[in-house]
C-alpha cells in the first residue's frame, strides 16, 4: 500500500511576491493588494450599504469599536505575551475621562476624544506598570480585577454619577463624522500595528514573548518595552471608550462591563490570534450576532465564552489563520 | 599588559538551606580565556547568574572595568559590555536566524556605538545581522541565515547564541557550557572561532565540562566544588592538583 | 472591640475563600479564574438540593461539596489538560469558563434576592460584649481547623507531601515519579472543594447572588496578590491584613469602602513589594 502524507507548499504566486522585485505582473500586484483593498473598500462602503436604518448604523459603529479592542488584545497577547483580561479598564477610564472633559471642561468632541485617549492611556499604563516586571500571570490577574473593582467602587461610593452615570455628554455633530471616525481610526490602527509588529521594535516585543531572559541579556530594558506596548494598547482601548461615550452621549458603569473585556478575547480566538486582522473579523461576526441574540441578555457572554473555550481546547487556528493559509499555501498528498 | 577586567570578591548565595556559592573570589585579566570547571552542582551557573545580574548575591561584590555592578539588573550589565550565553539555547522561535540578532542590535549600547564595526548605519539592522552571522560561519550565500532559528541544528544554534552576544560588541563574554551537546565535528568548528575572538581582544570566561577543549583554550582555570573555589591556576597545574582529582574521581578525561 | 472580633471573623472568611485559589496555583501553577463561579454554583446547588429536592441540609451540603470537587476535576480534565503549559490559553480558558458558568447561572434563574442558605446553628452569643452569631463562630472554627488540617496534610501524608514537592519544583517531582497531571487534577478538585466549603458556610450570612461570584474572585485574587502567589503563609497573613483593614474602614468610614480597600491594597503591594508579602519571586528558577 502506498504511504501518503499531506504536504503544505507555498503557492507559486506567494513565493514570487516575496521579494520587492517580484511586483512585475498585474497578477502579483493583485494577489498582494486584493485582500487589503477588499478590507478597506468593504469597511468604507459599509455605512453606505446598510446606511438606511440608524439601528444598523449604530451596529456598524459598535462593530468597529470592538474591532479596535480586538486589535488591542491581539497585540498584547500574541505579540508581547501579556494577556489582558480586562480591556474594559481602558474603555472605562477613557470613557469617563472623555465625559468629564466634555461636561466639566466643556471641550468639543474633536478635542475631548484625543485628550481622553491620551490621558486615559497614560493613566492605564501607570496602573498596570507595577505588574510588568513580574510573571505574566500577575498582569492577567490585575487586568481582570481593575474593571470589576472600579465599577464596584463607582457604584458603592456613588461617584461619577454612580449607577445612573453621567448623561448629557456632547455627541457628534454630523452623522458622517460619527460613522466614519471609528472606521478610519480602525483602519489607521490596523495598518499602524501591522507595520509596528514587523519593524524592529515589534521583533523585540516578540522576543520578549518568546524568551525574555535572552532579551534582558541582550541589553534591553524589558519593563520599558512592555510599558510602551501596554501604552499603545491602552491608546486603542481608551479611544474606544471615549468614542462610545460620545456615541451614546452618556457615560456609565457599562463602560467597565464584561462585554468590553470578553468580546475582544472571543473575537481574537475565533478570528485567529496573531494575525491582527483576525480579531477584526471575529468582532465583525460576534457583534452582529450579539445584536441578533439580544433577547438572551447576558447569556450571550456565556455563549461566547463557551465557543471561545471550545476553540481553545480544540487548538483551532482561527478563521483568519485558516483563510490565510488557504490563500498562501496549497495542500497535496505526497508519497513517502 | 595585565589589566584586570572583572573582579569578583567574596560572592555568596544561598537558596533556602542550600549554599550555592560560598565566598568565591577571583579576577580575570583582559584578553585572557578564564575557565571555570567543577562537578555538577558546584555552583557554576549560579556564579554566572550572580555576575550577569539575573540573581542577586547575598554577599560580595562584582567589579567590571573598575565599576561596581553587583545587583544591577541584567540589561544594564549587558549594556556595560558584559554578556553571557544561556546553557539551554532557546532562540526566538518564530523568527529567522538573522532576525534573532535584531534584539541585541536594538539595545542602547549598540545604538550608542553606531552599528557594527562602523559599517552600516544602525537603522539597517538586517544587513548588520547577516554580517555578524557571516563572521560566525553562517555562509551568506546559503539560505542558512534566513532559516527559522528553531530549525537550525545544534551547532548553528550555539553559534547563534554567540552571535547574540557578539552583536552587543561586548568586552567580556561568559559562556555557559557552550560545548554542551555538540558532536565532535561541531566542537571542532567552534574552537577556532573562540580562538579568533580571543585574538580580537575579547575576554572570555568559559564554564565547561569538556575539559579537553577547555584546557586547550584557557589561559587560567578555576575549580569550584560545592560553591567554593578549591583551586585556581594554569591548566596543567590544576590537573595535577590533588583536591581537584578527588573532586573529579570518575571523570574519564584524565 | 467590635473591630477586633469582626476583624478576626472577616479575616478568617477571606482566608477561607482564598485558600482554594492559592492551593490550585501553588500546586498546578494554574490561576483558576473560575473560582468565583464554583463558589456561587456550589451554593446554588446546595440550595436546590435543600429547597427543591428537600434533602436535609447536612446531606445537601455533602452533595454540594461533591459537586464542587467534581466540577473542579471536570474543568481540569475537559479543558485545562488540553492547554497545560500554554499560559496564554490556560488563563483565557479558565477565565472564560468562570464567566460562562456565572452567566449561565444568572440566566438560568439565579436572579433577585430570594436564594438563601440556612445557617447551621441559628442564634448568637456574646463575646466580650459584642454580639456574634453562631454561624460566624463556626466559620472561624472551620477556617482554623482547615488550616490545621492542611498543614498536617501537606506535611504528614504521602499525597500532601507530593503536593508540596510539586509546588516547589515540578520537574524534580516528575523525576521522582510523582505524576504531576494527577496531582494537578486532585489539587483542582481539592481547591474547588475548599471553595465550595467556603460557599456553604459563608453564603448563609447573606444571599446567593451571581455578583458574589465576581466579588469572591476579586477578594481571593486580592488576598493572593498581597500575600504572594505560591505562599500559604502569605495568604493567611494577607487575609488578616485585609480583613482587619476592611473591618476598620467599615466602622470608621462606611461599608461601601471595602472595595476601595481591596483596590488600594493591590496597588500598594504592587508598588511596594510586587511579588507579594511572602511571595517568592523565583525569577531564574522558574525558567528552564
Amino acid at each position: 500500500m502506498e504511504l501518503l502524507r499531506k504536504e503544505r507548499v507555498d503557492r507559486g504566486i506567494k513565493v514570487r511576491t516575496e521579494g520587492i522585485y517580484a511586483i512585475s505582473g498585474w497578477q502579483e500586484i493583485l494577489y498582494l493588494l486584493m485582500p487589503r483593498l477588499l478590507l478597506i473598500g468593504g469597511l468604507l462602503a459599509l455605512p453606505l450599504i446598510l446606511g438606511s436604518s440608524p439601528y444598523w448604523k449604530r451596529v456598524i459603529n459598535i462593530m468597529c469599536a470592538y474591532a479596535i479592542l480586538s486589535l488591542s488584545f491581539d497585540f498584547l497577547a500574541n505579540h508581547v505575551g501579556l494577556v489582558n483580561l480586562g480591556s474594559a479598564l481602558f474603555t472605562g477610564v477613557g470613557g469617563y475621562l472623555s465625559a468629564i472633559f466634555s461636561l466639566k471642561l466643556g471641550l468639543p468632541v474633536f478635542l475631548a476624544i484625543p485628550l481622553a485617549t491620551l490621558s486615559g492611556a497614560v493613566a492605564c499604563t501607570l496602573l498596570l506598570l507595577p505588574t510588568l516586571p513580574l510573571r505574566g500571570v500577575y498582569f492577567a490577574i490585575v487586568t481582570l480585577m481593575y474593571p470589576l473593582l472600579f465599577s464596584r467602587i463607582i457604584e458603592a461610593l456613588n461617584i461619577l454619577g454612580g449607577t445612573n452615570g453621567l448623561p448629557g455628554v456632547r455627541g457628534f455633530e454630523k452623522a458622517l463624522v460619527e460613522e466614519y471616525t471609528v472606521i478610519l481610526v480602525l483602519l489607521a490602527f490596523l495598518f499602524f500595528l501591522r507595520r509596528l509588529v514587523n519593524e524592529d521594535f515589534g521583533l523585540v516585543l516578540r522576543g520578549i514573548k518568546d524568551n525574555d531572559q535572552a532579551v534582558k541579556a541582550s541589553g534591553i530594558n524589558i519593563t520599558w518595552m512592555k510599558a510602551f506596548a501596554v501604552f499603545i494598547a491602552a491608546v486603542l482601548g481608551s479611544f474606544v471608550g471615549s468614542y462610545v461615550v460620545h456615541l451614546y452621549m452618556w457615560a456609565g458603569l457599562s463602560l467597565f462591563a464584561l462585554d468590553f473585556s470578553v468580546i475582544p478575547i472571543a473575537s481574537v480566538v475565533i478570528g485567529g490570534g496573531g494575525t491582527l486582522i483576525g480579531g477584526v473579523i471575529g468582532s465583525f461576526i460576534l457583534v452582529p450576532l450579539s445584536e441578533v441574540l439580544r433577547t438572551f441578555g447576558t447569556l450571550r457572554i456565556a455563549m461566547y465564552c463557551i465557543i471561545l473555550t471550545i476553540f481553545i481546547v480544540m487548538k483551532s487556528e482561527g478563521i483568519m489563520v485558516y483563510l490565510q493559509r488557504k490563500y498562501h499555501q496549497f495542500e497535496r498528498w505526497v508519497k513517502i | 599588559m595585565e589589566e584586570i577586567i572583572l573582579e569578583v570578591q567574596n560572592l555568596s548565595k544561598h537558596f533556602g538551606g542550600l549554599v550555592a556559592l560560598n565566598k568565591v573570589s577571583f579576577s580575570v585579566k583582559k584578553g585572557e580565556i578564564f575557565g571555570i570547571i567543577g562537578p555538577n552542582g558546584s555552583g557554576k551557573t549560579t556564579l554566572i547568574n550572580c555576575i550577569s545580574g539575573f540573581v542577586r548575591p547575598d554577599e560580595g561584590h562584582v567589579y567590571f572595568k573598575g565599576k561596581e555592578i553587583t545587583g544591577l539588573p541584567p540589561h544594564k550589565i549587558a549594556n556595560y559590555g558584559l554578556v553571557r550565553t544561556f546553557q539551554i539555547v532557546r532562540p526566538y522561535y518564530s523568527l529567522p536566524a538573522y532576525k534573532n540578532l535584531i534584539v541585541p542590535l536594538f539595545s542602547p549600547r549598540v545604538r550608542k556605538m553606531g552599528g557594527w564595526r562602523g559599517g552600516g548605519k544602525y537603522g539597517d539592522r538586517d544587513a548588520v545581522a547577516v554580517d555578524i552571522l557571516e563572521e560566525l560561519g553562517f555562509e551568506r550565500d546559503s539560505r542558512v541565515p534566513y532559516k527559522l532559528a528553531s530549525s537550525l541544528p545544534a551547532g548553528y544554534q550555539k553559534r547563534l547564541e554567540l552571535a547574540r552576544c557578539l552583536a552587543l560588541r561586548p568586552e567580556l563574554i561568559m559562556c555557559d557550557e557552550i560545548f554542551a551537546g555538540l558532536s565532535m565535528s561541531e566542537v571542532a568548528t567552534l574552537v577556532p572561532l573562540i580562538e579568533k575572538l580571543k585574538m580580537e581582544g575579547l575576554t572570555l570566561i568559559m564554564i565547561e565540562h569538556r575539559l579537553r577543549e577547555l584546557f586547550r583554550l584557557a589561559d587560567r582555570v578555576m575549580v569550584l566544588h560545592f560553591g567554593e573555589k578549591i583551586m585556581e591556576g594554569e591548566p596543567y597545574e590544576v590537573i595535577e592538583d590533588e583536591k581537584v582529582k578527588k573532586a573529579y574521581i570518575g571523570e574519564e578525561v584524565f | 472591640m467590635y473591630v477586633l472580633i469582626y476583624g478576626l471573623i472577616n479575616s478568617f472568611i477571606l482566608c477561607l475563600i482564598s485558600l482554594g485559589f492559592a492551593l490550585v496555583y501553588s500546586i498546578a501553577r494554574l490561576p483558576n479564574f473560575a473560582h468565583g463561579a464554583i463558589y456561587v454554583a456550589t451554593g446554588y446547588v446546595g440550595w436546590l438540593l435543600f429547597n427543591r429536592l428537600l434533602l436535609p441540609f447536612p446531606v445537601a451540603m455533602v452533595l454540594a461539596l461533591l459537586f464542587s470537587a467534581l466540577t473542579g476535576a471536570f474543568i481540569y480534565r475537559i479543558v485545562l489538560i488540553k492547554v497545560r503549559g500554554m499560559t496564554l490559553s490556560e488563563v483565557i480558558a479558565s477565565y472564560a469558563i468562570g464567566i460562562a458558568i456565572l452567566e449561565i447561572l444568572r440566566w438560568g434563574g439565579l436572579r433577585g434576592m430570594t436564594f438563601m442558605l440556612p445557617v447551621l446553628i441559628p442564634g448568637s452569643l456574646e463575646i466580650l460584649g459584642v454580639s456574634v452569631d453562631y454561624q460566624r463562630v463556626l466559620i472561624v472554627g472551620l477556617s482554623a481547623g482547615l488550616l490545621l488540617f492542611l498543614y498536617l496534610f501537606t506535611h504528614h501524608t504521602k499525597l500532601g507531601l507530593s503536593f508540596r514537592a510539586i509546588a516547589q519544583d515540578e520537574r524534580a517531582s516528575l523525576m521522582l515519579g510523582i505524576d504531576s497531571d494527577k496531582a494537578a487534577l486532585l489539587s483542582l478538585s481539592m481547591g474547588s472543594a475548599l471553595c465550595g466549603l467556603a460557599a456553604l458556610f459563608v453564603l448563609p450570612l447573606g444571599n446567593i447572588v451571581v455578583e458574589a461570584g465576581y466579588s469572591t474572585l476579586i477578594f481571593a485574587l486580592a488576598v493572593c496578590v498581597v500575600g504572594g502567589l505560591g505562599s500559604t503563609v502569605g495568604v493567611v497573613a494577607a487575609s488578616f491584613i485585609l480583613g482587619f483593614t476592611q473591618t476598620l474602614t467599615e466602622k470608621l468610614i462606611s461599608s461601601h469602602f471595602q472595595m476601595v480597600v481591596a483596590l488600594l491594597a493591590i496597588i500598594g503591594i504592587l508598588i511596594l513589594r510586587p511579588s507579594g508579602l511572602f511571595g517568592k519571586q523565583k525569577e531564574l528558577e522558574e525558567r528552564v
